[in-house]
């Protein structure tokens, strides 16, 4: 993202519509990062006892409500609130879901050192409706995460195939799958469909992220900074059998994770093509002439009487 | 000796077995007393290189018929192929 303008770039954009997240190293700086984890111990324990249904104490952090504006959840002196209000975090969430989106839920997701608990791979919804739109999640590690210590796994590519919250539980290992690594203060930010679950933790470091859902509250369209989206974006006619460019939008979306081959490789792209009108609004965009051709062909057969 | 049953699930990218792996699941009933799966990511490179490993194939997959409304619908992984192996172990 550039500097003075936290929002992603048109370039950053495209990443997300191809891979369903984005990994930005370091974001959060130190001093929130050593701060965060005393109130994380405290909303954690709440959040575990209200769900065993015991009475509030007194002690316990407030807890945002669904549907509260984001800027109304964990007032000052909350740190996770000042995390969440940094302008470059600020930026990122204007750019996907835009200024001021709704809290649906957030969980403290604690992992004591050398635990061996995990979970199978899942996705965050039953199932979903098949409209472009989406929500957001943002998962704050305030450690450093060191590659093999087990942080989330999550299957880049995963988030725009239609499945139910457990089927995809069957996959022990996709070809291409991540496990999360990175310094302190790292923010993953994943498309709510993203395939992901946690892994254990062989450190001798307790592990500690937070995780918090987001809900647009506006079409999602032109939210980024798009001073670079005339050299990205292209035309129907951007076609990998007759003219195509090698840097723009098309290009990236015909760019496919290790486990994307084959005629599904192509359905992918489709479903990237969709996403990426919807963020644009622009219907004529498309991948490889894929959807254009059939939208071109539908026409004339609905103009036959 | 009793026999235990190990199981290998793998999705290949297309629909024959001699395409590449693109996920996979190993679920052993011998509990680590029969022989493991190659370490590898992936451990087979194909299906095909699994049945000369050894493998018995117990299923291969459905070409499912292409519902109207559904033709561009990326879903689960498609092709999924199920093998076997029989483990001796002792009692």
């Amino acid at each position: 993202m550039p500097a003075a303008d936290h929002r992603l770039t048109s370039r950053e954009m495209t990443d997300f519509v191809a891979d369903g997240c984005l990994v930005l190293e370091g974001l959060i700086p130190a001093d929130i990062n050593q701060r965060v984890i005393d109130e994380m111990k405290r909303v954690f324990q709440a959040k575990i006892a209200r769900i065993a249904g015991q009475a509030d104490r007194l002690d316990m952090p407030p807890q945002p409500d669904t549907l509260e504006p984001l800027s109304a959840c964990y007032a000052p002196p909350s740190v996770i609130g000042e995390y969440l209000r940094l302008p470059q975090v600020e930026g990122v969430i204007t750019s996907l879901v835009g200024p001021d989106p709704l809290f649906d839920h957030d969980f403290v997701h604690f992992l004591p050192a050398g635990s061996e608990y995990k979970q199978h791979l899942h996705v965050d919804a039953i199932v979903d409706s098949r409209d472009p739109g989406f929500d957001i999640q943002l998962f704050y590690f305030p450690r450093e995460v060191r590659p093999g210590e087990g942080g989330t796994r999550y299957v880049p590519g995963s988030h725009l195939r239609f499945v139910r919250a457990e089927g995809v539980s069957r996959y022990q290992h996709i070809v291409g799958e991540r496990q999360f690594s990175g310094p302190a203060g790292t923010l993953l930010v994943a498309h709510h469909g993203l395939w992901h679950c946690g892994l254990p933790n062989p450190s001798s470091a307790d592990r500690w992220m937070h995780k918090v859902r987001l809900n647009p509250t506006r079409p999602q369209v032109r939210l980024w900074n798009t001073d670079d989206l005339d050299e990205v974006h292209n035309g129907p006619a951007d076609h990998t059998f007759a003219n195509a460019s090698s840097t723009s939008a098309a290009a990236r979306f015909r760019t496919m994770l290790p486990w994307q081959q084959g005629h599904e490789a192509r359905l992918e792209q489709v479903a990237r093509a969709r996403l990426w009108r919807y963020l644009t609004d622009d219907p004529s965009f498309d991948v490889d002439y894929y959807l254009t051709r059939l939208e071109s062909r539908r026409r004339l057969t609905e103009n036959e009487d | 000796m009793g026999q235990r049953q190990q199981v290998l699930y793998l999705w290949l990218a297309e629909a024959a077995l001699v395409m590449p792996v693109v996920a996979w699941a190993f679920h052993d009933g011998s509990s680590g007393e029969g022989p493991g799966i190659p370490d590898g990511d992936p451990p087979y490179a194909t299906g095909e290189a699994a049945l000369k490993d050894g493998w018995m194939l117990l299923q291969t997959p459905h070409v499912p018929p292409i519902e109207k409304g559904q033709e561009h619908e990326p879903a689960y992984l498609s092709y999924e192929f199920v093998f076997e192996r029989r483990v001796d172990i002792a009692p």
